[in-house]
């Protein structure tokens, strides 16, 4: 379902398989323990990837295995269970020692969009592949940690309008006019991967120390650092 | 370490000597005692304040090499730029800042203390350098930089790529209000500018008092957590 691959200074998280990659709690399990697999490899350089096989990012939680919970409160319960168990994940990426970029390969809708979102950089394909916030159509409320990130990562309210409660689906070229996405100027699954591992590569010649880097970025997301309670603060002594 | 002259009722404040003006506990006093001439000056109510410097630098920051030797001037110079800007944000005047060369970290912090950061475009740039020296920026730092930067893609790119800001890209980031020829029609540009806000008239302690509400989050950091020093009177619009 899910696998950490590494390529010199980069480590590939890839979403495999041709599903929807939806978010059940034994996928969040996994992909919280394979950002603890590269946060431990880390060095100066690294650099983390994170796509998916097929026409889905993410499809955000698995809503199918809350319902067979068999009755409402079971439902509710099940759901409740997947949003606290992927704040750690989205915990886990703002504390990473080293620069994140999601390569999005896909859809990218609900928690599989706040995935993305809690990357450093973010790519998308221009020919194929939404955004899309589903909570407002599918009448789910969103968990504080969602909105922390979209106020955290888009800056404008006419975006964050339009991604929290038109329900669009929003392609490439105007994710990139909404501030919501880096880039979208790739035609093809491979176009997007390389061009992140271009951006990888480039950041990685810096060879930042990954601990400044992981400091620095928490201080740039307070409020949301607070709300996952993660602590800004390591001591450093400057490079003169 | 610093001059001050009057050009009407423009007051310039300058960075003197072809050093990198780094912020010491001596310059920082020097430039605490010319805001304070400023504020008691007269006409500070119908005046405005354009800083710049000599050289090739605006400032590239605190002294780190005395901090080295001594470590409590770390938290010395930091403690003396945190009453500087609150000066700044509290003084009862329009404030321009004319960047003429580099501004690196704390120097970069200075620059966008100033209500418009006026650049030359030909040289210079400005470089929030610590994720490259590998020093934590300050919360208080990244107060200014939410206040001053919008976007959070920019902010992003100022802190967590070390970028080298120049003018023209500033501009487009949203970081520089506009970017000019040469050091000495930046240095024009920001009188003409001064003159022109003069002329609109307005009673720069009530201008004062709407800034400190505007940058109130850099206050609360800079002033201290306690919000009852925000009704410390910093600005009274009394001279007695």
């Amino acid at each position: 379902m899910c696998t950490l691959e590494k390529r010199g200074d980069l480590f590939l998280l890839t979403l495999t398989g041709d599903g929807e990659h939806r978010f059940h709690p034994d996928t969040i399990a996994t992909i919280l323990s394979l950002l603890e697999q590269a946060k431990s490899q880390s060095t100066r350089g690294s650099i983390l990837i994170t796509t998916a096989n097929g026409k889905f990012f993410s499809n955000g939680f698995d809503l199918a295995w809350a319902q067979t919970a068999g009755s409402i409160t079971g439902a509710a319960n099940r759901l409740h269970q997947m949003v606290e168990s992927l704040k750690p994940v989205v915990a886990a990426l703002l504390d990473l020692p080293m620069p994140t970029i999601a390569a999005l390969n896909g859809h990218a809708a609900a928690a599989g969009l706040m995935l993305a979102l809690s990357h450093d950089y973010v790519f998308m394909r221009k020919d194929r592949g939404v955004l899309y916030m589903s909570e407002v159509d599918i009448g789910l409320s969103m968990p504080d940690y969602f909105s922390a990130l979209v106020r955290a990562k888009i800056g404008t309210s006419a975006a964050r309008r339009e991604l929290l409660l038109s329900g669009k689906k929003i392609r490439g070229e105007e994710a990139v006019g909404l501030g919501i996405v880096d880039s979208a100027a790739y035609d093809s699954e491979e176009g997007v991967v390389q061009a992140s591992v271009r951006l990888g590569e480039k950041l990685a010649a810096k060879k930042w120390s990954g601990e400044v880097y992981a400091s620095i970025r928490k201080s740039l997301y307070p409020e949301l650092c607070g709300i996952l309670g993660l602590e800004a603060r390591v001591f450093a002594t400057p490079k003169l | 370490m610093c001059s001050l002259e009057k050009r009407g009722r423009l007051f310039i404040l300058k960075l003197t000597g072809d050093g990198e003006h780094r912020l010491n506990p001596t310059l920082l006093d020097s430039l605490r005692s010319t805001i304070n001439q400023i504020r008691s000056d007269q006409s500070s109510s119908q005046s405005v304040l354009i800083t710049t410097s000599d050289g090739k630098f605006f400032s590239n920051g605190y002294d780190l090499a005395l901090a080295e030797t001594n470590p409590s001037l770390s938290v010395l110079m930091d403690s003396k730029l945190r009453s500087l800007v609150a000066d700044l944000i509290s003084l009862p005047m329009p404030t321009i800042a004319a960047v003429t060369g580099h501004a690196s970290a704390a120097g970069c912090i200075l620059a966008m203390s100033h209500d418009y950061v006026l650049m030359r475009r030909d040289r210079g740039f400005l470089y929030m350098s610590e994720l490259d020296i590998e020093l934590i920026v300050p919360a208080w730092f990244m107060a200014v930089i939410r206040m001053k930067i919008g976007s959070p893609a920019a902010r992003r790119d100022v802190i967590l790529t070390a970028a080298k800001v120049t003018a023209d890209v500033g501009v487009k980031m949203g970081i520089i209000d506009s970017a000019h020829d040469s050091a000495a029609e930046t240095v024009e540009a920001a009188v003409k500018l001064g003159e022109e806000i003069i002329q609109r008239g307005g009673d720069g302690h009530v201008y004062g008092k709407r800034r400190e509400t505007l940058l109130r989050e850099v206050l609360v950091h800079t002033i201290g957590e306690d919000e009852s020093g925000l009704s410390v009177v910093r600005n009274t619009g009394s001279k007695l």
